[in-house]
């Protein structure tokens, strides 16, 4: 249709403008909509790289991560303890189960379904090779997170967040630098009890969070929030075992469908 | 897809009109939106933009410190080792052990400059000391950072800390476990800290090759003293010692001259002192009785006050040795309180031969061994003398 425009517009260029294959007929009803170019899918050359990165998404657990854990190991490590009535957020109640002694306690069944999720996302961006990033600015667990992320080969920042990481990347690291894919939030919070900056910037570069809300945090800007303890070591210990053996998961069977089907297309 | 259109049109137009400095149509989105079908007939609005080399010129200041490439600095190197063997070769010296210093005598030689900023003539040096160095790339080909405290931005200080507080968890888990077994004593070997100092933020700059703010280092000092304060630190006292620097001792810097004997094999030393324009030169005898001369004459006729004479009796007063020793001076200029003074420093440094290093230490601390570099302050112009001005009148 804007080819016709032009053509009429600039006669001129008639002859120069091209008419583009693939381009539809603009059908919506809506002023200032632009209807995108449909993509001539190319099929892949290799069918292996496709079934390594499409076979995961056709099981809703594929790494099997409803065996890590259990309601009585969340209830064991604390997990459903909150904070006094005092301190609590207004949209946290929705994932409160209750109150005793004017102290919050959260469901854990709905945490249960959260973590999950959570869990799920978690192993898939590690499957797909993307960078994960551990944030908490809960003092007491700064070594612990740093040593998981190590191990798990994923980077954290369990320190001063300064202003532009995110959204002034270039500035502050040097050009071309790649931003992390995930970044998992083990304390909302930061040491004035206020939002996380790096929850908002996320949301700014469109980067995929999941986050442990505890009943004084701010779930809606997460994309995973999981409704859980972020104050008690036995809670934050739990979280760590369970995302480092979830990316180790992931990063194993990463491998083994690499040479599953590398072995294939070699057969075929 | 109609934003291609618009693109694409805009493209074939600057190509068209590209001779005349920089000036290009540029065709609005109204068309390029969808205004469909109920009216198709759209204006068409082409605006002139006019663009001069100025404005299209880089800006040079924000692109940062110019970046040289591993291969160019590479390069650079292998030139300079071809140009330190040539150079040998034209002085006539010995190509395999051509030193710096051979090769700033011969460029001085062979290129003598005039120039008295010594920055601006002619230099050869190793690649390494001329550019700068640059930070390598800190992440691999498929961007993934190699450092897993990268997304912190200080990421050597910041694993330093981690380090360091791993070794204090350490330590702690220790004496737990000492307590545990019930084997734990407080009276445990501890790190020695005398005659030496914690590092400086300059010095933990180049260790961690990243710049720090002061706030940092005084945190990381902090966590060391946290460490040091439980009682089984001695375990990484290797690691702790890798951040503390000696402190000078500064009694080994006074030079003390040795004895000397004269015929009567009586022990004997000479020592000079300044003080404002007065000179003074003192000969202390050993197998004294307290005697004093100045310039030929007794020192209680050559200084009447006796603040003067206290002045020369106190480096003995200090040492307990009041009666012990025959002094004998010459001193010039200045005026009495200036030849006193000079007297009591020529005095001291004599005795240093005769006294042990504590002593001398102690006498450092006295202030018996400093000289006074309190001179008259000239006088400026403006004003009367050195700070007094002009009486100052209304009209």
């Amino acid at each position: 249709m804007a080819v016709g425009l032009l053509k009429k517009a600039l006669p001129r260029l008639g002859s120069a403008v091209p008419a583009w294959p693939g381009v539809r007929c603009m059908t919506s009803r809506l002023y200032g909509t632009v209807a995108a170019q449909t993509q001539i899918h190319q099929p892949d050359d290799s069918v292996g790289s496709d079934k390594i990165l499409t076979e995961p998404l056709k099981h809703p657990d594929f790494f099997h991560l409803s065996e890590l854990f259990s309601l009585k190991d969340l209830f064991d490590a604390r997990v459903h303890l909150g904070h006094k009535i005092g301190c609590r957020h207004r949209l946290m109640e929705q994932y409160l189960f209750g109150c005793r002694l004017e102290q919050d306690i959260l469901d854990l069944d709905q945490t249960m379904e959260h973590l999950q999720q959570a869990l799920n996302f978690t192993a898939h961006v590690a499957y797909h090779r993307g960078i994960i990033l551990f944030v908490s600015r809960n003092r007491q667990f700064t070594h612990l997170i740093e040593s998981m992320a190590r191990d798990c080969g994923e980077y954290a920042h369990c320190r001063y967040w300064q202003g532009g990481l995110l959204t002034n990347a270039n500035v502050q690291y040097g050009k071309g630098v790649r931003l992390p894919d995930l970044i998992v939030f083990l304390s909302t919070l930061n040491n004035v009890f206020q939002q996380h900056v790096a929850v908002r910037d996320a949301a700014k570069m469109n980067i995929p969070t999941v986050g442990i809300v505890d009943s004084n945090c701010n779930p809606s800007l997460l994309t995973y929030p999981v409704p859980g303890n972020d104050d008690s070591s036995p809670a934050v210990e739990l979280y760590c075992r369970l995302f480092r053996m979830t990316i180790n998961r992931a990063k194993d069977k990463r491998k083994q469908m690499e040479i599953l089907y590398g072995l294939k297309s070699q057969n075929d | 897809m109609s934003k291609m259109a618009a693109s694409s049109g805009r493209v074939l137009l600057k190509s068209f009109v590209q001779g005349c400095c920089g000036c290009y149509s540029v065709i609005l989105p109204s068309i390029a939106r969808n205004v469909i079908l109920q009216k198709p007939a759209v204006t068409v609005l082409a605006r002139l933009v006019c663009t001069s080399s100025t404005l299209q010129r880089k800006n040079i200041a924000a692109a940062g410190p110019e970046k040289y490439t591993q291969e160019f600095i590479k390069k650079q190197i292998e030139e300079f080792n071809i140009g330190k063997r040539h150079l040998a070769n034209m002085m006539g010296e010995d190509p395999e052990t051509f030193t710096q210093e051979g090769i700033d005598r011969a460029i001085a030689y062979l290129f003598p400059s005039g120039l008295f900023e010594k920055r601006a003539r002619p230099v050869m040096k190793h690649p390494d000391e001329i550019f700068p160095k640059q930070r390598a790339v800190q992440w691999g080909e498929d961007g993934r950072p190699f450092h897993f405290l990268f997304y912190t931005g200080k990421q050597s200080y910041y694993s330093l800390m981690h380090d360091t507080f791993g070794k204090f968890l350490d330590i702690y888990k220790y004496q737990y476990g000492m307590r545990a077994e019930g084997l734990f004593s407080q009276d445990t070997k501890q790190v020695n800290l005398i005659g030496s100092r914690w590092m400086i933020k300059e010095e933990l700059e180049e260790i961690l090759v990243q710049p720090i703010s002061d706030h940092d280092c005084l945190r990381f000092i902090q966590l060391l003293e946290r460490i040091l304060a439980l009682p089984y630190c001695s375990i990484e006292e290797e690691y702790i010692q890798r951040f503390r620097r000696a402190l000078e001792v500064q009694s080994k810097k006074q030079k003390i001259e040795p004895l000397q004997y004269d015929e009567n094999e009586v022990a004997f030393s000479i020592g000079e002192g300044r003080r404002k324009t007065a000179t003074a030169t003192a000969t202390v005898r050993d197998n004294g009785s307290g005697n004093i001369t100045v310039n030929g004459v007794d020192y209680l006729l050559y200084f009447p006050v006796l603040q003067d004479r206290e002045q020369l009796m106190f480096p003995f007063q200090f040492l307990d040795r009041l009666g012990k020793h025959d002094m004998e001076c010459k001193v010039t200029g200045g005026g009495r309180s200036a030849q006193a003074g000079a007297i009591r420093l020529a005095t001291a440094r004599a005795l240093l031969s005769f006294i042990t290093e504590n002593e001398v230490e102690s006498m450092r601390q006295a202030g018996l061994l400093t000289p006074d570099p309190r001179v008259k302050e000239r006088q400026k112009p403006g004003q009367e003398g050195a700070r007094r001005k002009f009486t100052w009148n209304k009209r």
